[in-house]
Protein backbone atom coordinates (compact mmCIF):
# COMPACT_ATOMS: atom_id res chain seq x y z
CA UNK A 1 0.00 0.00 0.00
CA UNK A 2 1.22 3.56 -0.61
CA UNK A 3 3.04 5.74 1.79
CA UNK A 4 1.54 9.60 2.61
CA UNK A 5 4.12 11.59 3.25
CA UNK A 6 4.74 11.64 6.78
CA UNK A 7 5.03 7.96 6.63
CA UNK A 8 7.66 8.28 3.78
CA UNK A 9 10.44 10.67 5.97
CA UNK A 10 9.31 8.69 9.23
CA UNK A 11 10.34 5.21 7.11
CA UNK A 12 13.58 7.12 6.04
CA UNK A 13 14.25 8.63 9.09
CA UNK A 14 13.95 5.24 10.98
CA UNK A 15 15.95 3.20 8.72
CA UNK A 16 12.37 1.43 7.47
CA UNK A 17 11.43 0.65 4.33
CA UNK A 18 7.73 1.24 5.24
CA UNK A 19 5.98 2.96 8.40
CA UNK A 20 2.52 2.97 8.79
CA UNK A 21 -0.45 4.69 10.83
CA UNK A 22 -0.13 4.14 14.64
CA UNK A 23 3.64 2.24 14.64
CA UNK A 24 5.90 3.97 16.83
CA UNK A 25 9.25 4.53 15.11
CA UNK A 26 12.85 5.57 16.45
CA UNK A 27 13.46 8.11 14.16
CA UNK A 28 16.88 10.26 13.68
CA UNK A 29 16.35 14.12 13.18
CA UNK A 30 18.30 16.14 10.34
CA UNK A 31 18.02 18.98 12.70
CA UNK A 32 17.19 19.99 16.21
CA UNK A 33 16.59 23.08 16.68
CA UNK A 34 16.30 25.24 19.96
CA UNK A 35 15.54 28.51 20.83
CA UNK A 36 15.36 30.34 24.29
CA UNK A 37 14.57 27.05 25.65
CA UNK A 38 18.93 26.03 24.53
CA UNK A 39 19.63 26.62 28.45
CA UNK A 40 17.23 24.32 29.82
CA UNK A 41 18.45 21.36 27.60
CA UNK A 42 21.65 22.35 28.78
CA UNK A 43 20.83 22.35 31.70
CA UNK A 44 19.40 18.72 31.56
CA UNK A 45 22.52 17.73 30.06
CA UNK A 46 24.49 19.15 32.57
CA UNK A 47 22.49 17.53 35.75
CA UNK A 48 22.81 14.39 34.29
CA UNK A 49 26.59 14.44 33.86
CA UNK A 50 26.61 13.89 29.31
CA UNK A 51 29.12 15.71 27.66
CA UNK A 52 28.95 14.31 24.38
CA UNK A 53 26.43 15.50 21.70
CA UNK A 54 25.38 12.94 18.83
CA UNK A 55 26.20 15.28 15.76
CA UNK A 56 26.86 18.80 16.72
CA UNK A 57 26.18 19.67 12.98
CA UNK A 58 22.60 18.60 13.62
CA UNK A 59 21.83 21.35 16.43
CA UNK A 60 20.42 24.91 15.67
CA UNK A 61 20.58 27.30 18.23
CA UNK A 62 18.47 30.89 17.61
CA UNK A 63 17.94 33.44 20.46
CA UNK A 64 14.22 34.80 19.28
CA UNK A 65 11.65 34.58 22.31
CA UNK A 66 13.08 36.92 24.73
CA UNK A 67 15.61 39.03 22.91
CA UNK A 68 17.66 41.27 23.83
CA UNK A 69 17.54 40.31 27.17
CA UNK A 70 15.53 42.24 29.02
CA UNK A 71 16.56 40.81 32.81
CA UNK A 72 19.85 39.78 34.83
CA UNK A 73 17.92 36.13 34.41
CA UNK A 74 17.56 36.63 30.61
CA UNK A 75 20.82 37.58 30.34
CA UNK A 76 22.66 34.72 32.64
CA UNK A 77 20.02 32.04 30.20
CA UNK A 78 21.59 33.46 26.95
CA UNK A 79 24.93 33.46 28.41
CA UNK A 80 24.90 29.66 29.16
CA UNK A 81 23.34 29.16 25.40
CA UNK A 82 26.21 31.26 24.09
CA UNK A 83 28.86 29.54 25.96
CA UNK A 84 27.03 25.87 25.22
CA UNK A 85 27.54 26.58 21.07
CA UNK A 86 30.92 28.04 21.70
CA UNK A 87 31.91 24.97 23.33
CA UNK A 88 30.47 22.79 21.52
CA UNK A 89 31.14 24.28 18.16
CA UNK A 90 27.29 24.88 16.91
CA UNK A 91 28.07 26.47 13.67
CA UNK A 92 23.94 26.94 12.99
CA UNK A 93 23.77 29.43 15.88
CA UNK A 94 22.04 32.87 15.57
CA UNK A 95 21.88 35.36 18.10
CA UNK A 96 19.57 38.10 19.02
CA UNK A 97 19.81 39.89 16.06
CA UNK A 98 18.73 37.62 13.63
CA UNK A 99 14.89 36.85 13.81
CA UNK A 100 12.38 34.44 14.84
CA UNK A 101 14.02 30.50 14.56
CA UNK A 102 11.75 29.43 11.88
CA UNK A 103 12.05 31.95 9.83
CA UNK A 104 15.56 32.84 10.23
CA UNK A 105 16.36 28.58 10.01
CA UNK A 106 14.41 28.81 6.64
CA UNK A 107 16.07 31.69 5.34
CA UNK A 108 19.46 30.24 5.87
CA UNK A 109 18.79 27.49 3.80
CA UNK A 110 18.98 25.07 7.23
CA UNK A 111 15.67 23.60 6.20
CA UNK A 112 14.88 21.26 2.72
CA UNK A 113 12.10 18.75 1.29
CA UNK A 114 12.16 15.36 3.40
CA UNK A 115 14.01 16.45 5.97
CA UNK A 116 12.92 15.71 9.48
CA UNK A 117 13.18 18.37 12.24
CA UNK A 118 12.17 18.63 15.86
CA UNK A 119 12.65 21.83 17.95
CA UNK A 120 11.46 23.23 21.09
CA UNK A 121 8.40 25.01 19.24
CA UNK A 122 5.05 23.91 18.92
CA UNK A 123 5.02 25.49 15.46
CA UNK A 124 8.13 23.45 13.77
CA UNK A 125 4.71 22.62 11.57
CA UNK A 126 6.10 25.60 9.73
CA UNK A 127 8.58 23.83 8.00
CA UNK A 128 6.59 21.88 6.23
CA UNK A 129 5.80 24.92 3.86
CA UNK A 130 9.21 23.80 2.19
CA UNK A 131 8.20 20.05 2.19
CA UNK A 132 9.73 19.14 5.80
CA UNK A 133 8.50 17.47 8.48
CA UNK A 134 8.55 19.56 11.45
CA UNK A 135 7.24 19.73 14.94
CA UNK A 136 7.39 20.36 18.49
CA UNK A 137 9.28 18.83 21.78
CA UNK A 138 10.19 19.84 25.01
CA UNK A 139 13.54 20.56 25.92
CA UNK A 140 14.36 17.58 28.13
CA UNK A 141 13.05 15.71 25.11
CA UNK A 142 15.76 18.16 22.92
CA UNK A 143 18.18 17.12 25.45
CA UNK A 144 17.80 13.43 24.71
CA UNK A 145 17.96 14.12 20.80
CA UNK A 146 20.93 16.17 21.31
CA UNK A 147 23.13 12.96 22.78
CA UNK A 148 20.97 9.84 21.32
CA UNK A 149 20.50 11.68 17.81
CA UNK A 150 17.21 9.75 18.17
CA UNK A 151 13.18 9.85 19.56
CA UNK A 152 10.10 7.74 19.28
CA UNK A 153 7.68 8.82 17.17
CA UNK A 154 4.31 7.46 16.37
CA UNK A 155 3.37 7.64 12.64
CA UNK A 156 0.14 9.70 12.16
CA UNK A 157 -2.47 9.59 9.93
CA UNK A 158 -2.59 11.57 7.08
CA UNK A 159 -5.60 14.43 6.51
CA UNK A 160 -5.84 15.14 2.87
CA UNK A 161 -7.16 18.82 2.20
CA UNK A 162 -7.73 20.18 -1.64
CA UNK A 163 -7.99 23.88 -2.09
CA UNK A 164 -9.58 24.92 -5.86
CA UNK A 165 -10.76 28.36 -6.81
CA UNK A 166 -8.82 31.50 -5.84
CA UNK A 167 -9.01 34.41 -3.40
CA UNK A 168 -11.26 37.09 -3.34
CA UNK A 169 -9.48 40.61 -3.18
CA UNK A 170 -8.69 41.12 0.45
CA UNK A 171 -8.78 37.45 1.99
CA UNK A 172 -5.63 35.66 2.52
CA UNK A 173 -3.95 32.31 3.47
CA UNK A 174 -4.43 33.57 7.07
CA UNK A 175 -8.25 33.59 6.62
CA UNK A 176 -8.17 30.22 4.88
CA UNK A 177 -6.80 28.95 8.21
CA UNK A 178 -8.99 31.02 10.72
CA UNK A 179 -11.69 29.36 8.36
CA UNK A 180 -10.35 25.86 8.51
CA UNK A 181 -9.41 26.29 12.92
CA UNK A 182 -12.95 27.24 13.32
CA UNK A 183 -14.15 24.80 11.23
CA UNK A 184 -12.26 21.83 12.64
CA UNK A 185 -11.44 22.78 15.92
CA UNK A 186 -8.11 22.62 17.87
CA UNK A 187 -8.30 19.43 18.28
CA UNK A 188 -9.75 18.74 14.78
CA UNK A 189 -6.49 17.24 13.44
CA UNK A 190 -4.75 15.64 16.54
CA UNK A 191 -2.08 13.95 15.73
CA UNK A 192 -2.36 14.52 12.14
CA UNK A 193 -0.56 15.14 8.96
CA UNK A 194 -1.69 17.01 6.83
CA UNK A 195 -1.27 17.70 3.12
CA UNK A 196 -2.44 20.35 0.72
CA UNK A 197 -3.31 19.70 -2.65
CA UNK A 198 -5.25 21.11 -5.46
CA UNK A 199 -5.24 23.96 -8.49
CA UNK A 200 -4.98 26.45 -5.97
CA UNK A 201 -1.92 25.36 -4.26
CA UNK A 202 0.82 26.23 -7.17
CA UNK A 203 -0.72 29.87 -7.10
CA UNK A 204 0.35 30.05 -3.09
CA UNK A 205 3.85 32.17 -2.62
CA UNK A 206 5.86 30.24 -0.22
CA UNK A 207 4.83 33.21 2.38
CA UNK A 208 1.18 32.20 2.17
CA UNK A 209 2.37 28.62 2.65
CA UNK A 210 4.60 29.44 5.63
CA UNK A 211 1.34 31.32 7.33
CA UNK A 212 -0.42 28.16 6.83
CA UNK A 213 1.97 25.19 8.11
CA UNK A 214 2.55 27.49 11.04
CA UNK A 215 -1.58 27.92 11.87
CA UNK A 216 -2.02 23.99 11.09
CA UNK A 217 -0.26 23.56 14.76
CA UNK A 218 -3.59 25.60 16.10
CA UNK A 219 -6.01 22.04 14.92
CA UNK A 220 -3.75 20.09 16.72
CA UNK A 221 -1.18 18.60 13.77
CA UNK A 222 1.65 16.81 14.50
CA UNK A 223 2.80 18.01 10.92
CA UNK A 224 1.61 19.93 7.40
CA UNK A 225 2.95 19.62 4.30
CA UNK A 226 3.24 21.46 0.84
CA UNK A 227 4.25 18.69 -1.66
CA UNK A 228 7.54 20.43 -3.34
CA UNK A 229 6.91 22.64 -6.84
CA UNK A 230 8.60 24.87 -8.77
CA UNK A 231 7.83 27.42 -6.04
CA UNK A 232 9.76 25.56 -3.31
CA UNK A 233 13.03 24.87 -5.54
CA UNK A 234 13.07 28.94 -6.60
CA UNK A 235 12.75 29.60 -2.46
CA UNK A 236 15.72 26.96 -2.18
CA UNK A 237 17.78 27.52 -5.03
CA UNK A 238 20.18 30.09 -3.74
CA UNK A 239 19.59 29.32 0.11
CA UNK A 240 20.38 25.29 0.41
CA UNK A 241 24.13 25.17 1.03
CA UNK A 242 24.83 21.39 -0.96
CA UNK A 243 22.27 21.57 -4.05
CA UNK A 244 22.39 17.81 -3.01
CA UNK A 245 19.59 18.43 0.17
CA UNK A 246 17.19 18.64 -2.40
CA UNK A 247 15.44 15.90 -2.20
CA UNK A 248 11.75 16.15 -2.17
CA UNK A 249 9.39 13.62 -1.31
CA UNK A 250 5.52 13.03 -2.32
CA UNK A 251 2.54 10.99 -1.38
CA UNK A 252 2.28 7.89 -3.36
CA UNK A 253 -0.73 7.84 -6.01
CA UNK A 254 -2.13 5.08 -3.73
CA UNK A 255 -1.51 6.69 -0.16
CA UNK A 256 -4.54 6.04 2.66
CA UNK A 257 -5.74 9.18 3.78
CA UNK A 258 -8.08 9.25 6.77
CA UNK A 259 -9.89 12.34 5.53
CA UNK A 260 -10.28 14.15 2.43
CA UNK A 261 -11.62 18.12 2.96
CA UNK A 262 -12.36 20.59 0.13
CA UNK A 263 -12.02 24.02 0.17
CA UNK A 264 -13.30 26.72 -2.49
CA UNK A 265 -10.82 29.73 -2.02
CA UNK A 266 -13.47 31.77 -3.73
CA UNK A 267 -16.34 31.25 -1.08
CA UNK A 268 -13.92 32.45 2.00
CA UNK A 269 -13.93 36.27 3.42
CA UNK A 270 -11.94 37.75 6.08
CA UNK A 271 -12.07 35.75 9.20
CA UNK A 272 -11.34 36.88 12.74
CA UNK A 273 -10.37 34.87 15.57
CA UNK A 274 -11.72 36.27 19.11
CA UNK A 275 -10.90 35.71 22.23
CA UNK A 276 -9.33 33.40 24.21
CA UNK A 277 -9.04 30.35 21.60
CA UNK A 278 -7.88 30.44 18.03
CA UNK A 279 -11.03 27.98 16.83
CA UNK A 280 -13.36 31.11 18.07
CA UNK A 281 -13.69 31.99 14.06
CA UNK A 282 -16.18 34.43 12.99
CA UNK A 283 -16.71 36.19 9.49
CA UNK A 284 -15.19 39.97 9.68
CA UNK A 285 -18.79 41.22 9.38
CA UNK A 286 -19.75 39.85 12.80
CA UNK A 287 -17.03 41.67 14.61
CA UNK A 288 -16.96 45.25 12.50
CA UNK A 289 -16.34 48.38 14.68
CA UNK A 290 -14.65 46.41 17.73
CA UNK A 291 -13.02 48.65 19.68
CA UNK A 292 -8.61 48.56 19.76
CA UNK A 293 -5.80 49.87 21.43
CA UNK A 294 -3.20 47.57 20.25
CA UNK A 295 -2.66 46.19 16.91
CA UNK A 296 0.61 43.76 16.48
CA UNK A 297 1.85 42.82 13.21
CA UNK A 298 4.41 40.31 14.36
CA UNK A 299 4.90 36.61 14.69
CA UNK A 300 6.13 33.74 12.78
CA UNK A 301 2.45 33.30 11.44
CA UNK A 302 2.61 37.08 9.85
CA UNK A 303 5.51 38.97 10.02
CA UNK A 304 7.47 37.74 6.68
CA UNK A 305 8.53 40.55 4.30
CA UNK A 306 5.07 39.65 2.02
CA UNK A 307 2.94 40.39 5.53
CA UNK A 308 4.64 43.70 6.00
CA UNK A 309 4.33 44.61 2.41
CA UNK A 310 0.21 44.27 2.02
CA UNK A 311 -0.03 46.14 5.41
CA UNK A 312 2.26 48.99 3.57
CA UNK A 313 0.30 48.92 0.79
CA UNK A 314 -2.88 50.03 2.02
CA UNK A 315 -1.15 52.13 4.73
CA UNK A 316 0.53 54.37 2.87
CA UNK A 317 -0.77 57.56 2.41
CA UNK A 318 -2.55 56.99 5.28
CA UNK A 319 -2.29 56.96 9.24
CA UNK A 320 -3.15 55.14 11.98
CA UNK A 321 -6.21 56.04 13.83
CA UNK A 322 -5.08 58.36 17.07
CA UNK A 323 -6.79 56.28 19.45
CA UNK A 324 -4.77 52.92 18.76
CA UNK A 325 -1.06 52.00 18.90
CA UNK A 326 0.75 49.88 15.93
CA UNK A 327 3.54 48.03 16.45
CA UNK A 328 5.72 46.38 14.07
CA UNK A 329 8.11 42.97 14.85
CA UNK A 330 9.48 41.99 11.70
CA UNK A 331 9.94 38.26 11.51
CA UNK A 332 13.62 38.48 11.15
CA UNK A 333 16.69 40.58 10.12
CA UNK A 334 16.62 40.09 6.64
CA UNK A 335 13.09 40.73 6.55
CA UNK A 336 13.82 44.28 8.03
CA UNK A 337 16.26 44.66 5.72
CA UNK A 338 13.99 44.02 2.59
CA UNK A 339 11.59 46.34 4.49
CA UNK A 340 14.05 48.76 4.74
CA UNK A 341 15.77 48.68 0.77
CA UNK A 342 11.71 48.82 -0.38
CA UNK A 343 10.51 51.45 1.38
CA UNK A 344 7.47 49.43 3.63
CA UNK A 345 9.72 50.09 6.64
CA UNK A 346 9.22 53.87 6.21
CA UNK A 347 6.01 53.44 4.63
CA UNK A 348 4.85 51.64 8.08
CA UNK A 349 6.57 53.99 10.15
CA UNK A 350 5.52 57.08 8.42
CA UNK A 351 1.54 55.55 8.87
CA UNK A 352 2.26 56.06 13.19
CA UNK A 353 3.39 52.29 13.40
CA UNK A 354 6.50 51.21 15.93
CA UNK A 355 8.85 49.00 14.64
CA UNK A 356 10.51 46.64 17.28
CA UNK A 357 13.65 44.53 16.96
CA UNK A 358 13.22 41.41 14.88
CA UNK A 359 11.99 38.17 16.80
CA UNK A 360 8.93 36.78 18.87
CA UNK A 361 8.23 40.26 20.51
CA UNK A 362 4.37 40.97 21.53
CA UNK A 363 3.64 37.93 20.37
CA UNK A 364 4.71 36.29 23.90
CA UNK A 365 4.21 39.29 26.28
CA UNK A 366 7.90 40.31 25.43
CA UNK A 367 7.39 44.19 25.46
CA UNK A 368 3.76 45.15 23.91
CA UNK A 369 2.12 43.99 27.18
CA UNK A 370 -1.80 44.89 27.28
CA UNK A 371 -3.11 46.51 30.47
CA UNK A 372 -6.93 45.23 31.94
CA UNK A 373 -9.60 45.91 29.84
CA UNK A 374 -7.74 46.20 26.49
CA UNK A 375 -7.77 45.02 23.39
CA UNK A 376 -5.20 43.90 20.87
CA UNK A 377 -5.39 43.26 17.23
CA UNK A 378 -2.78 40.87 16.10
CA UNK A 379 -1.47 38.80 13.00
CA UNK A 380 -0.31 36.10 15.56
CA UNK A 381 -1.46 32.52 15.63
CA UNK A 382 -2.31 32.22 19.21
CA UNK A 383 -5.16 34.82 21.14
CA UNK A 384 -4.81 32.70 24.47
CA UNK A 385 -5.97 34.28 28.14
CA UNK A 386 -2.85 36.39 29.77
CA UNK A 387 -0.56 35.65 26.35
CA UNK A 388 -0.05 38.86 25.69
CA UNK A 389 0.23 40.68 29.55
CA UNK A 390 -3.08 41.08 31.54
CA UNK A 391 -5.21 38.53 31.87
CA UNK A 392 -8.17 40.53 31.72
CA UNK A 393 -7.23 41.84 28.53
CA UNK A 394 -8.46 40.66 24.48
CA UNK A 395 -5.97 39.37 21.68
CA UNK A 396 -8.34 39.25 18.48
CA UNK A 397 -6.38 37.62 14.95
CA UNK A 398 -6.52 38.46 11.64
CA UNK A 399 -4.56 39.07 8.25
CA UNK A 400 -2.17 41.89 7.57
CA UNK A 401 -4.61 43.74 5.49
CA UNK A 402 -6.90 42.95 8.01
CA UNK A 403 -4.75 44.68 10.59
CA UNK A 404 -3.68 47.18 8.14
CA UNK A 405 -8.09 47.81 7.58
CA UNK A 406 -8.17 48.57 11.23
CA UNK A 407 -5.48 50.59 11.98
CA UNK A 408 -6.44 53.51 10.32
CA UNK A 409 -10.46 53.59 11.51
CA UNK A 410 -9.15 52.35 15.26
CA UNK A 411 -11.73 49.31 15.10
CA UNK A 412 -11.82 46.22 13.79
CA UNK A 413 -12.41 47.02 9.74
CA UNK A 414 -12.70 44.96 6.55
CA UNK A 415 -9.98 45.43 4.08
CA UNK A 416 -11.68 44.95 1.41
CA UNK A 417 -13.10 48.60 1.94
CA UNK A 418 -9.79 49.36 1.15
CA UNK A 419 -9.26 47.75 -1.95
CA UNK A 420 -7.01 48.67 -4.88
CA UNK A 421 -6.29 46.88 -7.94
CA UNK A 422 -2.68 46.46 -6.07
CA UNK A 423 -3.79 43.08 -4.68
CA UNK A 424 -2.90 40.90 -7.20
CA UNK A 425 0.54 42.05 -7.52
CA UNK A 426 0.96 41.91 -3.78
CA UNK A 427 0.41 38.38 -3.93
CA UNK A 428 2.66 35.89 -5.75
CA UNK A 429 5.80 37.64 -4.43
CA UNK A 430 8.20 35.62 -2.38
CA UNK A 431 8.90 36.74 1.19
CA UNK B 1 6.44 6.20 40.17
CA UNK B 2 3.49 4.72 42.02
CA UNK B 3 0.99 2.50 40.34
CA UNK B 4 -2.07 3.01 42.94
CA UNK B 5 -2.90 6.98 42.56
CA UNK B 6 -6.01 7.96 44.75
CA UNK B 7 -7.24 11.58 45.67
CA UNK B 8 -9.95 14.29 45.27
CA UNK B 9 -10.34 15.27 41.30
CA UNK B 10 -10.35 18.87 40.09
CA UNK B 11 -12.43 19.25 36.70
CA UNK B 12 -11.38 20.96 33.86
CA UNK B 13 -13.36 21.44 30.32
CA UNK B 14 -12.10 21.20 26.84
CA UNK B 15 -8.97 22.81 25.18
CA UNK B 16 -7.00 23.90 28.52
CA UNK B 17 -4.31 25.16 26.56
CA UNK B 18 -0.46 25.40 28.01
CA UNK B 19 -0.67 29.23 28.15
CA UNK B 20 -3.30 29.20 30.86
CA UNK B 21 -1.52 26.30 32.61
CA UNK B 22 1.96 28.16 32.86
CA UNK B 23 2.08 31.84 31.04
CA UNK B 24 4.98 32.17 29.68
CA UNK B 25 6.68 34.81 31.50
CA UNK B 26 7.88 32.15 34.16
CA UNK B 27 9.26 30.14 31.46
CA UNK B 28 11.98 31.74 33.04
CA UNK B 29 12.08 28.54 35.56
CA UNK B 30 12.23 25.37 35.25
CA UNK B 31 11.76 23.97 38.88
CA UNK B 32 8.11 22.42 39.74
CA UNK B 33 8.37 24.61 43.30
CA UNK B 34 8.12 28.07 41.49
CA UNK B 35 6.66 26.79 38.25
CA UNK B 36 3.49 25.64 40.60
CA UNK B 37 3.19 29.23 42.26
CA UNK B 38 1.70 29.94 38.81
CA UNK B 39 0.10 27.26 37.36
CA UNK B 40 -3.51 28.32 36.18
CA UNK B 41 -3.04 32.03 37.35
CA UNK B 42 -4.87 33.76 34.55
CA UNK B 43 -8.15 32.50 35.99
CA UNK B 44 -7.87 34.06 38.77
CA UNK B 45 -9.81 33.19 41.50
CA UNK B 46 -6.26 31.66 43.67
CA UNK B 47 -6.27 28.95 41.41
CA UNK B 48 -2.63 28.05 42.33
CA UNK B 49 -3.63 27.98 46.26
CA UNK B 50 -7.37 26.32 45.61
CA UNK B 51 -5.69 23.14 43.31
CA UNK B 52 -3.23 22.55 45.99
CA UNK B 53 -6.51 20.70 47.53
CA UNK B 54 -6.63 18.29 44.74
CA UNK B 55 -4.42 15.84 43.15
CA UNK B 56 -6.00 14.57 40.12
CA UNK B 57 -6.68 16.54 37.01
CA UNK B 58 -10.12 15.97 34.97
CA UNK B 59 -9.86 16.81 31.80
CA UNK B 60 -11.89 17.50 28.68
CA UNK B 61 -10.60 16.99 25.18
CA UNK B 62 -7.19 18.64 23.88
CA UNK B 63 -5.84 19.22 27.55
CA UNK B 64 -2.43 21.51 26.87
CA UNK B 65 -3.02 22.49 23.87
CA UNK B 66 -0.56 25.22 22.02
CA UNK B 67 2.98 25.63 23.24
CA UNK B 68 5.20 22.92 23.21
CA UNK B 69 6.41 24.36 26.12
CA UNK B 70 7.36 21.45 28.94
CA UNK B 71 6.91 23.50 32.01
CA UNK B 72 3.03 23.22 31.70
CA UNK B 73 4.06 19.29 32.97
CA UNK B 74 6.27 20.41 35.26
CA UNK B 75 3.66 23.14 36.57
CA UNK B 76 1.07 20.81 37.44
CA UNK B 77 3.59 18.19 39.10
CA UNK B 78 4.72 21.21 41.58
CA UNK B 79 1.20 21.55 42.21
CA UNK B 80 1.11 18.21 44.39
CA UNK B 81 -0.86 16.55 41.23
CA UNK B 82 -0.12 13.11 40.48
CA UNK B 83 -2.28 12.41 37.56
CA UNK B 84 -3.85 13.78 34.61
CA UNK B 85 -6.77 12.22 33.35
CA UNK B 86 -8.37 13.77 29.94
CA UNK B 87 -10.55 12.57 27.42
CA UNK B 88 -7.78 13.37 24.79
CA UNK B 89 -4.58 15.40 25.17
CA UNK B 90 -2.66 17.58 22.77
CA UNK B 91 0.48 15.48 21.02
CA UNK B 92 3.10 17.88 23.22
CA UNK B 93 1.78 17.61 26.45
CA UNK B 94 1.54 14.01 26.29
CA UNK B 95 5.09 13.49 25.77
CA UNK B 96 6.10 16.17 28.04
CA UNK B 97 4.11 14.62 30.69
CA UNK B 98 5.51 11.41 30.12
CA UNK B 99 9.06 13.35 29.41
CA UNK B 100 8.24 15.02 33.26
CA UNK B 101 7.34 11.71 35.03
CA UNK B 102 3.42 13.01 35.37
CA UNK B 103 0.89 10.08 34.52
CA UNK B 104 -1.59 10.89 32.11
CA UNK B 105 -4.53 8.59 31.33
CA UNK B 106 -6.46 8.97 28.06
CA UNK B 107 -10.34 8.22 29.49
CA UNK B 108 -12.86 9.81 27.39
CA UNK B 109 -15.75 8.40 29.25
CA UNK B 110 -14.70 9.64 32.63
CA UNK B 111 -15.29 13.45 32.30
CA UNK B 112 -18.89 13.12 32.28
CA UNK B 113 -19.30 11.42 35.27
CA UNK B 114 -16.76 12.55 37.61
CA UNK B 115 -17.61 16.34 39.31
CA UNK B 116 -15.39 18.37 41.53
CA UNK B 117 -14.11 16.58 44.71
CA UNK B 118 -15.04 13.42 43.53
CA UNK B 119 -12.43 10.43 45.25
CA UNK B 120 -11.35 8.56 42.16
CA UNK B 121 -8.52 5.80 42.40
CA UNK B 122 -6.58 4.88 40.00
CA UNK B 123 -4.54 1.32 39.02
CA UNK B 124 -1.93 2.15 36.76
CA UNK B 125 -0.55 -1.90 36.51
CA UNK B 126 -4.52 -2.93 35.80
CA UNK B 127 -5.05 0.32 33.37
CA UNK B 128 -8.27 0.89 35.50
CA UNK B 129 -10.07 4.17 37.45
CA UNK B 130 -12.53 3.51 40.18
CA UNK B 131 -14.78 6.21 40.60
CA UNK B 132 -18.31 6.09 43.07
CA UNK B 133 -19.91 2.24 42.21
CA UNK B 134 -18.24 1.99 38.84
CA UNK B 135 -14.94 1.81 37.08
CA UNK B 136 -13.77 2.65 33.87
CA UNK B 137 -10.44 1.22 31.72
CA UNK B 138 -8.14 3.04 29.67
CA UNK B 139 -5.36 1.98 26.90
CA UNK B 140 -2.05 0.75 28.53
CA UNK B 141 1.00 2.90 28.14
CA UNK B 142 2.95 1.52 24.85
CA UNK B 143 6.01 -0.08 26.03
CA UNK B 144 8.41 2.53 24.81
CA UNK B 145 6.81 5.32 27.31
CA UNK B 146 6.04 3.18 30.10
CA UNK B 147 9.73 2.79 31.11
CA UNK B 148 10.36 6.45 30.83
CA UNK B 149 7.48 6.74 33.32
CA UNK B 150 8.30 4.60 35.75
CA UNK B 151 11.97 5.65 35.78
CA UNK B 152 10.29 9.45 36.75
CA UNK B 153 10.77 11.27 33.53
CA UNK B 154 13.22 11.21 31.19
CA UNK B 155 16.17 12.73 32.56
CA UNK B 156 16.71 10.12 34.54
CA UNK B 157 16.22 7.32 31.47
CA UNK B 158 18.53 9.14 29.70
CA UNK B 159 21.15 9.01 32.63
CA UNK B 160 20.71 5.04 32.15
CA UNK B 161 21.15 4.95 28.46
CA UNK B 162 24.46 6.86 28.03
CA UNK B 163 27.51 4.83 28.53
CA UNK B 164 30.20 6.61 30.47
CA UNK B 165 31.72 9.56 29.25
CA UNK B 166 35.35 8.90 27.99
CA UNK B 167 37.66 9.57 30.79
CA UNK B 168 40.42 12.20 29.66
S1 LIG C 1 6.56 34.38 17.03
FE1 LIG C 1 5.13 33.70 18.60
S2 LIG C 1 4.32 31.76 17.87
FE2 LIG C 1 6.16 32.22 16.65
S3 LIG C 1 7.83 31.14 17.70
FE3 LIG C 1 7.76 33.23 18.52
S4 LIG C 1 6.45 33.13 20.35
FE4 LIG C 1 6.08 31.25 19.14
Amino acid sequence: MGMTIAQKILATKAGLSTAEPGEIVEAYPDLVMSHTATWRSVSVMNKIGATKLFDPERLAIVLDHISPAKSEKNAADQQVSRAFARKYGIRKFFDIDSGIAHLVLMEAGHVAPGDLIVGTDSHCTIYGSLGALGTGIGYTEVTSVWLTGKLWMKVPDTFRIVLSGEFAPGVFSKDLMLYLIGTLGADGCSYKSIEFYGDSVVGLSISERMTMANLAMEMGVKCAFFPPDAKTLEYLKNRLKEPDRYHPVYADTDAVYQKKLEVDLAQLEPMIACPHEVQNTKPIGEVVGKKIDQLFLGSCANAKYEDLAIAAQILKGRHIHPSVRLIVTPGSKNILLEAAESGVFKTLLEAGGLFTNPGCGACVGDGGALADGEVCLSTANRNFLGRMGSSKAEIYLCSPATLAASAIRGVISDPREFLQDAWASARGEEA
Amino acid sequence: MKTIIQGKAFKFGDNINSDVIIPGQYLIYIDAERLSQHAFEVLGDDFPAKLRNYQILVAGRNFGCGSAREQAATAIRGLGINAVVASSFSRTFYRNAINDGLPIIECPDLHAAVEEGDDLRIDLAQALIFHRDRHYSFPKLPDSVRGILEMGGLAAYLKTQLTSPPRP
